[in-house]
């Protein structure tokens, strides 16, 4: 990105996420403080327990925070209640799961729907949108395969479209290539990175892998719960 | 928020196996009920359709059925001249003395005995219920012994079919015609000549009630008053459906022994329901996550797991009714308590007992379904998703 985004997607603000384990508090998320702007491509990178899958699944309004103040796209989203938090989801939030997370029972087709079931658009509609995401996904031709029939990389395409589908204003993706050998990963990387550049989408991202990492406009690095600030070592913007 | 039909549909096609047995469990449920429901709305039916709104019935005050009644012969030859009582093509008017006794005679096909209705009628009485009708032989021939027998008895009992000489009563009878009852308490008789059942009994006393057909249900009333009220006669009148509506008593146990075994069953079943809609629940832990990922509420996952449940049940429901549906065309019996003789009847398997069965199988899977599909909508995301 050759200029700096101004609008703020995410603002979280000493947030903290602490679980029971065993009758000990295990923290998870320790005083966190990020911002993430309109149009970025954000990596999350740590070992693992380093609390960057916490952070996003919080962001994403699926886990709640122990503490802290945390807005996402304006809206104080550990307030709502889970029916609102549902609603806000499904208007605001696609997400990509490392298992992919299909519903095998369903074609690819159907998969990509569902988030549009839940709107106000009709059946004609509803199948134009689909067929607009599998064409960016470039799965058009796979669209009444079941996930059995696809392959990992297809699967993870379709993921993505059914995230992307409802034309939300951020993407969380939570190690989208974990599962995929590497041609797959690389092109379910250019999927993303083209969804980030070409449609401007603000996509958030969990790895592990410095690989994967490279294709974001900026890394950010937790470990044991806090985040590193940017320039230490292992950081970089 | 509804998610797509499609969804539970498919799903109960791929577990098919799953599917097949929690289905046959829902079935035989639906189907014990409907069976044991059929033969209580048949014996039902067999009373129902008998009676004659216009056909009075003349009995000793007081009395439950017409076994225990009596009726002397100068009572009889005052109703004879009353009015409101319609005439036959001979002029006559439709007045039938009736003898009722009860002959101890063995079933078919173990020789159990049981008790058999026989009715001694006037030849007016052909024309009092004109649903009877002879459908193999002939009719009896007044002032002779012998008998005609329903076709039902003539398959139930030993020694009533066409051409038999059933003993009883001390003299030997000929089986000379087999008629229909067309589903009416009649299909459950023999009937004959009452004067020959007064002799045979030693019943020369009087009949056991007094059948008289009135012109129109007004006269019916006005009879009806005119006979209770009449200081000589001193005798109760009901009009036949009344009589034969009292006598549905009869199917009461039956009704109350098949809605016990059918709810013992049903909480067997809903537990079985349950048991796989657990078992559906745990197998898609990480569906559900997703689901609720996507935006979907946990009221639409309640009502998701409700549905299929109710679909399972549903399916089995119908199983079930395709299963009892056979039992239509069955004919059994029961004693009647009033009488204390064998009821013949045929089980009723109708559109609305199972129209009342697959509504009972819905409620089956709701119960089954409603735990299971709370339990899946108020895990936590994050655990749902962390399901392998």
């Amino acid at each position: 990105m050759s200029e700096s985004p101004k609008e703020k997607v995410v603002a979280a603000r000493n947030l903290s996420k602490i679980f029971p384990h065993g009758g000990e508090d295990v923290v998870a998320l320790d005083k966190i403080d990020i911002d993430i702007y309109k149009g970025e491509f954000v990596a999350l990178m740590g070992p693992s327990g380093s609390g960057k899958s916490t952070l996003l699944h919080i962001v994403a309004g699926i886990d709640r925070p122990t503490s802290g103040e945390l807005e996402v796209l304006g809206d104080p989203i550990a307030d709502l209640s889970e029916s609102q938090l549902s609603t806000w989801r499904n208007h605001h939030v696609g997400f990509v799961f490392q298992s992919f997370n299909l519903i095998p029972v369903l074609t690819a087709q159907e998969n990509v729907e569902m988030p549009l079931l839940l709107t106000s658009l009709n059946k004609k509609e509803r199948r134009e949108h689909v067929e607009t995401v599998l064409r960016i996904v470039g799965l058009t031709d796979r669209m009444t395969h079941y996930p059995r029939q696809l392959s990992g990389g297809q699967e993870q395409r379709v993921a993505i479209a059914r995230a992307l589908v409802g034309d939300p204003d951020l993407i969380l993706a939570d190690e989208p290539t974990g599962d995929l050998d590497a041609h797959s990963a690389e092109e379910i990387m250019t999927v993303l990175q083209k969804l980030n550049e070409d449609h401007g989408k603000t996509v958030i991202m969990v790895t592990h892998d410095p690989r994967t990492a490279h294709y974001s406009s900026i890394t950010r690095h937790l470990d044991k719960g806090k985040m590193l600030p940017v320039g230490e070592p292992g950081s970089q913007e | 928020m509804i998610i797509p039909l499609q969804y539970n549909l498919r799903y109960l096609r791929t577990r098919w196996t799953g599917t097949l047995i929690t289905a046959v469990t829902f079935g035989l449920v639906v189907a014990v009920f409907v069976i044991v429901m059929a033969l209580a709305q048949g014996l039902d039916r067999a009373f129902v359709t008998t009676g004659d709104p216009l056909n009075l019935l003349i009995m000793r005050p007081g009395v439950q059925s017409e076994m225990q009644s009596s009726v002397s012969i100068d009572r009889y030859q005052i109703i004879r001249t009353l009015k409101g009582i319609a005439t036959g093509a001979d002029g006559e008017p439709i007045v039938a003395p009736e003898v009722l006794v009860v002959v101890n005679k063995p079933k078919l096909p173990d020789g159990g005995k049981s008790n058999l209705q026989v009715r001694g009628i006037d030849l007016k009485t052909l024309e009092l219920r004109p649903q009877v009708r002879i459908v193999e032989g002939r009719m009896y021939e007044p002032g002779l012994r012998e008998v005609i027998a329903s076709r039902l008895v003539s398959k139930r009992f030993q020694g009533f079919r066409l051409g038999d000489t059933p003993i009883f009563g001390g003299g030997t009878w000929t089986v000379v015609g087999l008629f229909d009852g067309a589903g009416t308490a009649y299909d459950s008789e023999v009937w004959c000549d009452y004067e020959e059942l007064q002799q045979e009994f030693d019943r020369r006393g009087g009949y056991s009630t007094v059948v008289a057909r009135a012109t129109d249900p007004a006269a019916a009333a006005a009879l009806a008053r005119t006979i209770d009220e009449d200081p000589r006669l001193k005798l109760e009148v009901k009009t036949e459906v009344q009589y034969y509506s009292e006598q549905t008593e009869t199917s009461r146990p039956l009704k109350l022994f098949g809605t016990f075994l059918a709810t013992v069953m049903a909480i067997g079943a809903c537990f079985a329901g349950m048991n796989t809609m657990y078992g559906n629940v745990a197998s898609r832990a990480k569906e559900i996550g997703t689901l609720r990922v996507l935006g979907y509420t946990p009221f639409s996952i309640v009502l998701c797991f409700v549905f299929e449940s109710v679909l399972l049940a549903l399916i089995g429901g119908i199983f079930g009714c395709l299963v009892s549906l056979p039992m239509n065309w069955v004919t059994t019996g029961t004693t009647n308590f009033q009488t204390f003789s064998e009821v013949v009847f045929q089980f009723a398997v109708t559109p609305r007992l199972m129209t009342i069965a697959l509504g009972f199988a819905v409620v089956m899977g709701v119960v089954g379904g409603l735990l299971p599909a709370v339990s899946a909508a108020r895990r936590p995301i994050i655990d749902c998703l962390s399901k392998v």
